[in-house]
């Protein structure tokens, strides 16, 4: 791992690689890459000889919502008090929970493997700024092809946006489909809205047509009533 | 989803040596958009494929997937470990095994949890059937596509049944087996089950045979399949694509041998190559790898030794990995089935991601197609060799 991210910032100086240690007895330990080098960094890992990570296995996403973390810190406190009926200042040590938040975040994890060298796993992740509107990474896609589907799914379902992906729609859900299921705080909607299909239109002209057809034979229709009223001499 | 996107993209198609070639029809007028599916014949599933045709050229082609979506990953991380195993048989319901042991082997890897020796040879023995009962149908599907309607279809689904019936008689199902479980196996084989397996491994040979002398010598299976589809090697890594897709393409890379999982590394077999990487490479290379899992099984079950199929120690239900992460895989019949799992220290997995080779093995469907004759495109499909259940989970 070391290796790696020296040979990382010695090829892309300014890389910002840092290693992320798996507490985890599989013991993958991934290398945290900033998303402004990411392609870069990708790119030499792919093509450098020794590293040789040609083979993309697996993309996904990750959701990291709002943390909330309740901590019990000891604050020391001047508190007044009457001693011996005069008012005194006394140090207090008084045990407060004190609450912060912690801002969340979308990941996006890499799995390289070598087929050249048959060595593996490289782990690389990326992180966006937050949940909400800064949810750019910039794609692996021109890297390695296999991340096209892999990033539309990580789109689809988790919302992040990968910058310079070639074909970046939904993979799984419909396009009109709005909010993205794989996130922690994911709400299902009451009702799941009318999904189009590719037969709307083809349909549509067909109602349009037997309407026609039908207008047509009720038209016919009052003509020959018409007729048979008036009788054929009139 | 609108009919096509295909004006859309249009506009915004990128140079790079990793993107579909443009291909510029030859006659004049209009192309014909035509949607291949969901319900197509050939998809086995419910899949769509959008195809823009010149004459009966295919210019371009749009997969399109989610018929089948029902989002196992969510329902995973809602659920204990232990809860997902018979969810991962309804991935590739073709083959269920495979799927128990990639999961397995995920969870496994995150606990460190030790599995006993007889266990590691029922599962070779499992899978390596399992391999076999896939590629047999495999290429009984694309020659169904060809034309050539039931009889070969059938001549593998007989060799099929013939291994269900053993998974029926070890597990009490036919493909939704719920077998494998972290440290081991749910039940042990008797040794009558190991003689009737040992008959069936036995008596594969002959199909096998059968099926090839049926097969590889037809003149209107070359005619269609030689030259046709072909994937190039650089394109195939890139791209991500393993499995008998990838050893078509004359690439040697095999998790049987490169990872040494289980206990693979105590059996002699070879990993078959393919040389042009056409449609009929990939049919050949699923007879040759149906020969090596036989040479496999024979060995595993000459060498299967006695003791407890499942570690003692193993906790099933109700453990808390340590926080971390663990990406297990193995080489499934369709390619690299993974698991990533990222645990927070509770009893559900945080993130459970499947590492899908169905779905990854289409990314290049696109190129394959492009150029060719529209009832090309669905022996192409069919050579993939993928199950819906698994690209859509």
């Amino acid at each position: 791992m070391e290796e790696i991210k020296a040979a990382i910032e010695a090829a892309v100086p300014g890389a910002g690689v840092e290693i992320q240690t798996n507490p985890s007895v599989s013991g993958q330990h991934s290398l945290r890459l900033a998303p402004s080098h990411a392609v870069e960094v990708a790119a030499f890992l792919r093509d450098d000889p020794e590293l040789a990570l040609d083979f993309l296995s697996n993309a996904t996403g990750v959701d990291w919502p709002d943390k909330e973390i309740a901590e019990k810190v000891k604050v020391t406190r001047t508190v007044t008090k009457t001693v011996d009926g005069a008012e005194t200042p006394v140090e207090e040590t008084v045990e407060e929970t004190k609450k912060r938040v912690e801002p969340g975040c979308l990941e996006a994890v890499y799995h390289l493997f070598s087929v050249a060298k048959g060595h593996g796993s490289v782990v690389i992740r990326m992180k966006t700024a937050n949940r909400t509107d800064q949810v750019e990474l910039p794609s692996l896609t021109p890297v390695w092809r296999s991340a096209e589907f892999q990033e539309r799914e990580i789109f689809d379902l988790f919302g992040i946006v990968f910058k310079g992906h070639p074909d970046l729609r939904r993979l799984l859900m419909w396009d009109e489909f709005k909010d993205h299921p794989m996130r922690r705080d994911y709400v299902e909607p009451d009702d799941f809205e009318y999904e189009p299909t590719a037969h709307d239109e083809v349909m549509k002209r067909a109602q349009e047509h037997r309407a026609a057809i039908a207008a047509e034979a009720r038209g016919d229709l009052a003509s020959e009533a018409k007729l048979i009223e008036e009788g054929p001499g009139a | 989803m609108t009919p096509t996107g295909f004006a859309q993209e249009e506009k915004q198609r990128p140079e790079g040596w990793n993107r579909p070639p443009v291909i510029e029809p030859e006659n004049d007028g209009d192309l014909l958009e035509v949607a291949m599916g969901p319900h197509h014949p050939s998809t086995h599933g419910v899949f769509r494929m959008d195809v823009a045709l010149d004459g009966e050229r295919v210019i371009r082609l749009k997969p399109v997937f989610g018929y089948l979506h029902r989002n196992h990953e969510k329902l995973a991380e809602g659920m204990s470990y232990l809860g997902s195993m018979p969810f991962t048989d309804r991935l590739d319901y073709i083959c269920p095994l495979t799927n128990n042991w990639a999961y397995a082997i995920a969870v496994e890897k995150l606990t460190g949890q030790e599995v006993p020796e007889r266990a590691q040879y029922l599962r070779v023995i499992l899978a390596e059937l399992t391999r076999v009962q896939n590629h047999a149908s495999a290429i009984g599907f694309l020659i169904q596509e060809m034309g050539a309607s039931g009889t070969p279809l059938m001549y593998a689904f007989k060799a099929r049944e013939n291994i269900l019936d053993l998974f029926e008689s070890l597990t009490g199902a036919r493909m939704m087996v719920n077998y494998m479980r972290f440290g081991g196996c749910r039940v042990d084989a008797t040794p009558a089950w190991l003689a009737a397996t040992r008959k069936v491994v036995d008596e594969l040979p002959q199909f096998v045979e059968e099926f090839e002398n049926l097969l590889t010598g037809n003149e209107i299976l070359m005619a269609r399949t030689q030259g046709v589809g072909i994937l190039p090697a650089e394109l195939a890594i890139n791209a991500g694509v393993t499995g008998p897709m990838l050893r078509a393409a004359g690439v040697n890379y095999d998790i049987r041998k490169v990872d040494k999982y289980g206990v693979y590394d105590r059996f002699k077999f070879r990993i078959p190559l393919g040389e042009r990487s056409d449609v009929y490479d990939r049919f050949m290379i699923r007879f040759l790898e149906i020969k090596e899992s036989l040479a496999i099984l024979d060995q595993a079950l000459k060498q299967i030794p006695g003791g407890p199929v499942m570690d003692s120690k193993a906790k099933l239900r109700g453990f808390r990995p340590k926080p971390g992460e663990a990406y297990g895989r193995i080489e499934a019949p369709k390619g690299e089935l993974g698991f990533y799992l990222i645990s927070d220290g509770g009893p559900n997995p945080y993130r459970y991601r499947i590492r899908p080779p169905s779905l990854i093995n289409l990314t290049i469907l696109e190129d394959m197609c492009l150029g060719q004759n529209v009832a090309d495109v669905v022996l192409i499909f069919g050579s993939v060799d993928i199950v819906l259940g698994e690209v859509d989970r």
